[in-house]
């Protein structure tokens, strides 16, 4: 993706500002539909869904007790993993999104809701609610994008490090949510700053981290497995909670991947965003930063409705469970406004995200230009790339890019003659 | 260290090896479903048990007139008791959003343990409405213990001597008077009791209503009348015209004698006041309905620390707290992120995005008031945050 306005066409050049504006209005009137009829049916289906999400927690946790009979092993550790998937994404995420504050149950409430996770609450509603879902797709704002330890646009400069990214990413799947709390904590940056230069608000952060991580990591890998230790089930119970940590790790991973990542996603420009960024313009922002996974209603439910993350970023303080009626009214918006409503399949986002990083990670138009006979000769040039200086870097990219605007110029001539 | 420290008794030691083990016990419990609490877990299958958070279940529901209905809730095992006249305040979720209110106690003391409420359904009253046309047997409400001054003194019920007693109640305002007189003269099937404890009592009750249908508790009254437990004075103002206060002492002649326990609007009140305190006697009040909350746009918003400051309508409370020097929490100033959350405790404010109002009412919503997002809202009348 390039930014918005460094695009050869722009897909809002269509829309006046008026039309930004009524834009705005008519998302407006959807979220008061939504706000007009919310009540006891949705407070009754969160309760339902923590009430289960508990039971089930309990349930598989009471069967990993005997994790060293094999079949006791097996359920408990499906049952743990979606119970953890569910405890994050559709009750922790929106809980903390102040999605249920209205129903004024002080349990349930963005105030005092903490989480199954290494972050903690505190420091996640900073960098998700508040930096992230403010600042959605400006690259350098919202770290999201790549968590600031990929390459994720085109118009960040390729260096040879960006070679490991795919390797970068899938460790970072593994161990999500570490990766999370170290990016609350701007753990990169704050690391590079001396000891004594660092903010007062990092060490208490860091300092509450590590006692939440101290947390998890002791019920999950020495209380229970203690626990199980009767039936000689110390070691399977261990290795059904990590089992359980990684595929939960790995499924929020790819569900957040898909959200703002995959191609035909747009990014902005810090320097484009007026100052006071009106509510219309806002709403097309998150309109064009975000994706969609179409599936059915079980997937839906176990990505905590992230699936319909166009309506999230939308209205991140609705409901979840009333994202999937909101959707074919943002669609139709989509399609008034001619804009391109971004939805796949699961694979089919996952695909394209993991494309994107493999294509980041190589210089641009490295993987445009490349062919299965001309690939010696591209290796060998990439070879150069990763070894030269800057300067050779510098020739070669502006060689590649030659090559990949005139391949470009080629297909649309193949294309128009067809035609 | 020192040979002055007692030595521990063997039952003293024994009770600390216990307490150490409970405690180790608890902090493995704790560990084990962090960051949950046990409790969390057990609320899904006991939620009225000894230690939780103070619950109770509605176990009957009886209508009282056509807008009224008694309320029998079986309260969690740490209930504390209460004394007739008490009120208490009950969280009851109403179309998704837990409503508080405060509700005298309509029983005394029940030997199943329950505890009842009498409440009739005001104009606009969301969780009144609730309470007496839709509340579901088997619901789980919150409450909390009973509370209230407007309780008979000891020595009026334990006495030996004749006590005299005038109870004045005026629309909902007979509650707490009902609760005290079903303790003092319990109903049998046989009729009404007159134990050995109350017959020293001499009671009259002027019973104040627009009119006898619209009485609640009205057939009780009556029938304490008929018993001879007590005297009824009803006054209802479809048949006797609205009742003068200054003519109490025709409808009670011996009222100098007698000390009056008055409950209803505060324009009755008020005028019981006056007139009982122009004449020195002993007055005992309870008011139910708080004072209206003025809503309008802008207003003074006071803080926890004492700051203060008069907004309009169009400045949101964050800007507002912010410009009094307050330290306020914020975070996208733009409703997003909800981190500038924090209670309102009284007064109503405005959402600037669609206009909605949320009001919080000190002694009706919940103890630690309403949490609002201050980047959106702006002050709709006087109101108080506590930050």
């Amino acid at each position: 993706m390039t930014v918005v306005t460094k695009k050869d066409e722009n897909p809002v050049a269509h829309l006046t500002p008026e039309d930004i504006e009524q834009l705005g209005i008519e998302l407006d009137a959807i979220r008061q539909e939504v706000l007009d009829t919310r009540g006891e049916r949705d407070a009754a289906y969160i309760r339902k869904v923590i009430d289960a999400q508990r039971k089930l927690e309990l349930g598989s946790r009471a069967v990993l007790l005997a994790s060293a009979f094999p079949p006791a092993f097996v359920a408990g550790t499906i049952g743990l993993s979606i119970a953890k998937i569910i405890e994050n994404m559709e009750i922790g995420h929106n809980v903390m999104h102040g999605q249920w504050d209205w129903m004024r149950d002080p349990k349930i409430h963005s105030t005092t809701w903490e989480w199954d996770n290494a972050s903690t609450a505190e420091g996640w509603k900073h960098s998700h609610n508040e930096v992230h879902h403010t600042y959605t797709n400006i690259v350098g704002k919202d770290n999201d994008l790549g968590y600031g330890i990929m390459r994720v646009d085109e118009d960040q400069r390729w260096v040879p490090m960006y070679l490991a990214q795919p390797v970068w990413n899938f460790i970072n799947a593994c161990f999500f949510e570490y990766g999370i709390a170290a990016y609350d904590l701007e753990l990169g940056k704050n690391l590079k700053t001396p000891k004594d230069r660092r903010p007062e608000s990092f060490t208490k952060a860091a300092r509450a981290t590590l006692g939440k991580i101290r947390k998890q990591m002791t019920k999950d890998y020495v209380v229970h497995p203690l626990l199980s230790l009767p039936t000689g089930s110390f070691l399977p119970t261990l290795a059904a909670n990590f089992t359980a940590n990684l595929v939960r790790n790995v499924w929020s991973h790819s569900v957040i991947m898909c959200g703002h990542f995959p191609e035909g996603v747009e990014t902005y420009e810090k320097a484009a965003i007026p100052e006071r960024e009106t509510r219309g313009e806002w709403y097309l922002r998150q309109m064009l930063g975000s994706a969609n996974i179409s599936g059915s209603k079980a997937m839906h439910f176990m990505t905590g409705n992230l699936s319909h993350q166009i309506e999230h970023h939308l209205f991140p303080d609705l409901p979840s469970n009333r994202y999937a009626e909101v959707a074919p009214k943002v669609q139709a918006l989509f399609e008034k406004y001619d804009l391109n409503y971004h939805s796949a399949s699961l694979p089919a986002q996952v695909y394209s995200a993991w494309h994107k990083v493999v294509r980041l990670s190589l210089p641009n138009g490295w993987l445009e230009t490349t062919t299965k006979d001309n690939l010696p000769s591209q290796l060998k040039m990439l070879w150069a790339m990763t070894t030269g200086d800057r300067k050779v870097r510098r020739v070669a990219q502006l060689r590649l890019e030659q090559q990949a605007r005139r391949l470009r110029a080629q297909k649309k001539a193949d294309v128009e003659r067809v035609a | 260290m020192s040979s002055s420290v007692p030595l521990l008794t063997s039952t003293t030691r024994r009770r600390a090896g216990s307490t150490t083990l409970r405690a180790r016990l608890e902090r493995i419990a704790n560990a084990a479903v962090t960051p949950l609490v046990p409790a969390d877990y057990l609320d899904l299958f006991n939620p009225l048990r000894a230690g939780a958070e103070l619950r109770g279940r509605v176990v009957a529901v009886t209508p009282e007139t056509a807008d009224a209905a008694t309320i029998v809730i079986r309260p969690g095992r740490d209930w504390a008791g209460h004394v007739p006249g008490q009120y208490v305040r009950v969280g009851i979720d109403v179309d998704g959003v837990r409503q508080w209110r405060a509700y005298s106690l309509t029983h005394g003391p029940r030997p199943d343990g329950n505890i009842s409420i009498t409440v009739k359904a005001v104009p606009d009253g969301v969780v009144s409405h609730h309470l007496v046309h839709r509340v579901q047997v088997g619901t789980l409400v919150h409450l909390e213990q009973a509370t209230g001054e407007f309780v008979l003194a000891p020595e009026v019920t334990d006495g030996p001597a004749t006590a005299k007693l005038l109870f004045v109640t005026a629309g909902s305002g007979v509650t707490p008077v009902v609760g005290m007189l079903r303790n003092l003269f319990p109903v049998t099937d046989s009729g009404v009791v007159r134990p050995a404890r109350s017959a020293h009592l001499d009671i009259t009750v002027v019973h104040v209503a627009p009119s006898r249908p619209d009485s609640i508790f009205i057939r009780d009254l009556e029938a304490l009348d008929a018993a001879g437990a007590i005297h009824l004075v009803a006054r209802y103002d479809d048949v006797h015209g609205l009742l003068d206060v200054d003519t109490l002492g025709d409808l009670v002649p011996d009222l100098g004698e007698r000390a009056t326990y008055a409950c209803g609007p505060g324009g009755l009140l008020d005028a019981l006041e006056t007139h009982h305190a122009a004449r020195d006697l002993v007055l005992y009040t309870e008011q139910f309905r708080p004072a209206t909350l003025v809503v309008g746009e802008g207003g003074e918003v006071t803080f926890a620390g004492g700051a203060s400051i008069e907004t309009d309508g169009a400045t949101t409370l964050l800007d507002a707290g912010e410009s009094a020097g307050v330290l306020m929490p914020s975070g996208c100033r733009m409703g997003v992120c909800f981190g500038c959350v924090v209670p309102l405790t009284e007064g109503s404010v405005r959402d600037l995005r669609n206009g909605a109002l949320t009001t919080a009412v000190p002694g009706e919503t919940g103890p630690e008031g309403i949490r609002i997002q201050t980047c959106i809202t702006a002050a709709a009348g006087p109101c108080h945050l506590d930050v």
